[in-house]
């Protein structure tokens, strides 16, 4: 298991997509520095031969028949846009 | 008898159904007295009179006309915010949903509705569910009937306070770590957490999606009962909805007679346990002894690892499903951005508050690249690890018997450091991530006046059986009588 | 899918010295009537934000829900391309922020794809046109299923999205770096088309989205085993941008190593307007896609009677059945490759010979080809709306072979045909067209006339020159006025000749 200094703030922000300001990100790495140093302990524990468990109870093919319903009138689906024009929604220019 | 908005599902429903009330007196009431301790309790983040009013009086019209639809029928249920009611506000006590109003109603919002229910208001909690407290609500902090300068737990610590302070006769909340059963406990009522897959999730804002479930309080076990049986079942929008047969809960706690076998799993009596809840939760061992139950001591090996592995699945699911709340199709949008790209990193920045950020910032951080697997993919390992330490001990008991909180309310802003916070689940977690049911029902008060919860936890989807152990406890004790001073 | 040619290699090293190695990420948005993970409705050309639902939108508390009939499409995909259909598979969400994605994340296949390997058949250019070229199979990587994303259309100032097409199923078919030449990967585009289409799992309109493709290209000496670095392009919107776009790739690459410089691995994004690209980002930008299993989503399995099932509905394939009319109806390389592409026109092949008999199979090749397309391109109708049936044309045929209509009157029949759907005898009735009479007593007194008019061709066939008998039919034509029956015609002569 790694040590809780990598974990790079900046970096991980960046993909969670969260402005930070320096005194959040000061308080988050070493909040999350006792976190990850707690967490270490699982690295003790032997999952050799350990299937993981991404469900509770899985049930295989759960699926319904293609048969369409009727979906959210348009007026509805953007009731909640912060800003919409003819029926989409609008951002500002996205540059990438 | 106490007032009316003490009273149990149970009572009033005879009441209503012999026309000694009417559903729109009933809902009267509790409007007058959410209007009376609102102020000091703040459970709610939104309510709607004139809405919740005609609710009760379609209620009284089907009464009149001879179509009650059963016991639930102009009873007032409160959602935790975290619900979908179509066409009324649903933020998640999130400041990134303000604004939001959703325009469909989940699957138990459409079930309580069928079962005539009157949909009460949206329940304060810790944002996005991510909490222990309810101080982590983007709005407003609620404070504890009991003690209002203490916390009523959380994440659902609306829905048991405002059951607590009699401003609902029900509510439903979700547990995610022990978000219903560790703010029951705080509060003073019963509150349930069913096996994963019992209830459906669609409308639920998801917090940890393999550990969500939404779950009842009632002031008994009978009128959680009685609540469940309306919103368990299968749900063909939800592909984790597990297809159980759903029985008549309330009428089944007549059927499962004791004596049962129940464990005492001895990792959950250590260090850090408050003496006066432990000592309460001795002297409710101690009745079901009485009782004849068969009471043995079992070891779940793996408890100590729950919390980090919670910790690592919890958030890392999180990330993934905060991530739609960027400020384009909806919610709050910040003025400050630069482009289509900034607008999520402000838009986010601005909305989220720090609990959140924390737990997407973690749960972000354990699925990256290069940590999956020292992580993710083992705490997904680890969890299998402790689902087996609950099945193994099921081989020879029917439940399990443990405190549901090591401390009870605490001082609001007692608790600044986050770890220091995780703790509080310690008793709860495993349930989650073993996916089984779990109720808390009071079972005493501390010298200084606070309620104090005991914790059964049952066998898969085996809810009839563990519901009528927790009534056999509660309809033999008279905690629920109790109600706090306001 | 084993090919009865001999395999022939297409790798001609470049004339630079350079040969390029080329691997294709297509997606195919699968025909279903609702949406992967939830029941509203999809579709193409509809009003903005029409086809939407908490699903599509991506509302808090929604839940995704697979739908049956788009695992069925990729199972039968997997099973025209021969590829492993795997026993289990699940759902992993790809994390990474874009306005167009609803949830930010996008469920998709990460480490369990539904299929692994296979290949797909594709013919090199002939030698001529009329020639058939040499075949080869590109073998695949996987084709995995995932949700398609909003669309994001850019102004000025601003973007608006439309989440119509958010949540059509989407299909990632991921060639091995196989192909050696843009001319390749349009055949492999071709071909790969031509299948989905065939089995009903995608209309492939690259112009609608449905089919989009993108490459990756590197280049080396001839000779190097190792790979070059790789440049990822993007935005080939037409099969014709794919060979442009690669040519110009290769070209490019090319360029820089003769310049003296290298390779930056990158994307880049092809204008096939104007025939140039330009770099979107590098390596260094490279996303993490922090993909972990979806737990809303339980996994598949797919066990053999439902494989079997999807087998039972996967069609001939272009070039197997290309092979088999070459085969059974004897027909030429030329009519077959316009014949088998299109699986309407084809099956209306078969039907009309099954009609017209086997003999006349190139006979009814030749009608389709030139006369049916002709007429179809210039009516601009759905194929499916022409008139002219399999029982029309089979029946034009028959008349021509039996003599009672000939070759230009049937041509001029099959023209009002078409537009009226009319049978051809009736239009042969109507507008005169038909040959002479059988019965006619005319025509054996033409015949005798003709026997009469010319001894020499007579001694001649009856010396046992079996052509001499041609030059009575001249002149019983000209009396006819080109309306009599050949068949007829010849018999009456051959009776006539043997009474003498």
């Amino acid at each position: 298991m790694s040590q809780p200094t990598d974990l790079n703030i900046d970096h991980v922000a960046k993909l969670a997509r969260l402005a930070l300001t320096p005194e959040e990100k000061a308080t988050f790495a070493q909040q999350l520095g006792d976190v990850l140093h707690h967490i270490e302990q699982l690295a003790k524990l032997d999952v050799t031969n350990v299937e993981p468990s991404a469900h509770a109870f899985a049930v295989e093919n759960v699926w319904a028949d293609d048969v369409p319903r009727p979906g959210l009138p348009v007026e509805l689906a953007l009731k909640n846009a912060p800003a919409q024009r003819d029926h989409m929604i609008v951002v500002p220019k996205v540059v990438e | 008898m106490s007032e009316v908005f003490y009273q149990s599902i149970t009572q009033l429903a005879a009441e209503l159904e012999a026309k000694k009330l009417s559903a729109v007196e009933l809902m009267q009431a509790v409007i007058a007295r959410t209007k009376a301790v609102e102020p000091r309790v703040r459970a709610f983040n939104s309510f709607d009179e004139s809405d919740a009013l005609a609710q009760a009086a379609a209620s009284d019209t089907r009464r009149a006309a001879g179509q009650s639809r059963g016991p639930l029928d102009g009873i007032p249920v409160a959602l935790k915010d975290v619900i979908a009611v179509k066409d009324q506000p649903l933020t998640a006590s999130s400041r990134i949903l303000a604004n939001f109003v959703s325009p469909y109603d989940a699957t138990v919002t459409t079930r309580l509705r069928d079962a005539g229910a009157v949909l009460w208001g949206r329940c304060n909690c810790d944002e996005f569910a991510m909490g222990s407290s309810t101080e982590n609500s983007g709005f407003h902090v609620t404070g504890n009937p009991w003690d209002v300068t203490r916390v009523p737990g959380g994440s659902s610590g609306g829905s048991a306070a405002a059951l607590a302070a009699g401003e609902a006769i029900a509510t439903l909340g979700s547990d995610t770590g022990g978000s219903v059963r560790q703010p029951a406990a705080l509060c003073g009522v019963v509150g349930m957490k069913p096996t994963y897959g019992l209830v459906s999730r669609y409308g639920l804002i998801a917090y940890a999606s393999s550990l969500d479930q939404i779950g009842p309080f009632g002031r008994t076990v009978e009128d959680t009962a009685t609540v469940l049986r309306a919103i368990a079942g299968h749900d063909e929008r939800d592909s984790t909805s597990y297809r159980a047969t759903i029985l008549d809960y309330r009428a089944e706690l007549a059927a499962h007679k004791g004596p049962w076998r129940l464990g005492i799993p001895k990792e959950y009596f250590g260090e850090g346990l408050d003496p006066e809840i432990g000592a309460a939760v001795e002297q409710a061992i101690a009745f079901y002894k009485s009782q004849g139950c068969e009471i043995r001591e079992v070891s779940l090996p793996h408890t100590r690892y729950c919390l980090d592995t919670y910790y690592i699945i919890a958030t890392a699911e999180a990330s993934s499903n905060l991530a739609r709340y960027d400020g384009v199709r909806y919610g709050h949008r910040s003025k400050q951005a630069k482009d289509g790209v900034d607008l999520s990193y402000q838009s986010r920045a601005e909305g989220f508050g720090a609990e959140v950020k924390r737990r997407i910032i973690l749960g972000t951080y354990v699925l990256s690249s290069g940590y999956y697997d020292a992580y993710y993919l083992r705490a997904q390992k680890v969890r299998t690890l402790i689902r087996r330490d609950f099945l193994e001990a099921y081989k020879d008991v029917d439940a399990l018997i443990t405190p549901t909180s090591p401390v009870p309310a605490f001082k609001i802003g007692e608790k600044s450091d986050p770890l220091a916070m995780y703790l509080c689940d310690i008793y709860t977690i495993g349930v989650n991530l073993a996916g089984l049911p779990g109720i808390s029902v009071p079972c005493g008060f501390t010298k200084s006046g606070l309620p104090i919860g005991v914790q059964l936890i049952g066998q898969p989807f085996q809810e009839a059986c563990l519901l009528a152990i927790a009534h056999a406890y509660d309809r033999a004790h008279d905690w629920n009588t109790r109600h706090p001073i306001l | 899918m084993t090919s009865v040619l001999p395999s022939v290699s297409s790798v001609s090293p470049n004339q630079s010295g350079y040969e390029a190695v080329i691997g294709l990420e297509v997606h195919v948005q699968v025909k279903t009537r609702s949406k992967i993970f939830t029941r509203v409705a999809a579709g193409y050309g509809h009003e903005p934000n029409t086809l939407t639902d908490p699903v599509v939108l991506g509302l808090p508390g929604a839940l995704p829900v697979m739908n049956k009939a788009a695992l069925d499409a990729v199972i039968k995909a997997g099973l025209l391309l021969g590829c492993d259909i795997a026993p289990v598979c699940k759902w992993d969400r790809k994390n990474y922020f874009y306005p167009d994605s609803p949830k930010n994340y996008q469920i998709s296949q990460y480490d369990q794809p539904i299929c692994r390997g296979g290949s797909v058949e594709i013919e090199l250019p002939g030698a001529a046109r009329n020639v058939m070229g040499g075949h080869k199979h590109i073998p695949l990587t996987r084709i995995h299923l995932e949700e398609d994303v909003g669309k994001l259309n850019h102004f000025a100032s601003d973007s608006l999205v439309d989440y119509n097409r958010a949540g059509t199923p989407l299909m990632e078919i991921v060639s091995e770096p196989a192909l050696h030449s843009a001319e390749e990967a349009f055949a492999y585009l071709t071909s790969l088309r031509a299948t989905m289409v065939y089995g009903g799992i995608s209309d492939c309109d690259m112009e609608k989205g449905q089919l989009r493709c993108d490459a990756n290209i590197s280049i080396r000496p001839v000779g190097q085993t190792t790979l070059g670095t790789k440049v990822e392009l993007k935005n080939l919107n037409s099969i014709s941008f794919v060979r442009d776009g690669i040519a110009h790739e290769i070209k490019r690459q090319i360029g820089v190593l003769e310049r003296g410089g290298v390779i930056v691995q990158e994307t880049r994004d092809y204008d096939g307007m104007t025939g140039t690209s330009q770099s979107l980002r590098t390596k260094e930008e490279a996303h993490d896609y922090r993909y972990f299993p979806d737990p809303d989503l339980m996994p598949v399995r797919v066990d053999d009677p439902w494989k079997e099932r999807m087998r039972a509905e996967c069609p001939e394939l272009p070039f197997p059945k290309q092979r088999r009319f070459i085969e059974q109806y004897q027909l030429p390389y030329t009519l077959t490759s316009v014949l088998v592409w299109d699986r309407a026109l084809a099956d209306y092949f078969e039907e009309t010979v099954k009609l017209a008999g086997v003999a006349k199979a190139q006979t009814v090749g030749n009608w389709i080809v030139n006369d049916l397309l002709r007429e179809h391109r210039k009516s601009q109708a759905a194929f499916a709306d022409i008139k002219v049936t399999p029982a029309h044309l089979a029946a034009n045929v028959k008349l021509v072979d039996s003599g009672a209509v000939l070759p230009n009157a049937a041509k001029e029949i099959f023209i009002e045909m078409f537009a009226t759907g009319d049978m051809p005898e009736a239009i042969a009735e109507r507008r005169g067209l038909k040959a002479a009479p059988t019965d006619s007593g005319e025509l054996e007194q033409w015949c005798r006339d003709a026997i009469a008019g010319n001894a020499k061709a007579v001694a001649e066939f009856k010396a046992g020159k079996e052509s001499a008998i041609n030059a009575f039919k001249g002149p019983v034509m000209k009396a006819a006025k080109g309306k009599a029956n050949p068949k007829l015609v010849d018999e009456t002569l051959r009776r006539l000749l043997a009474a003498m």
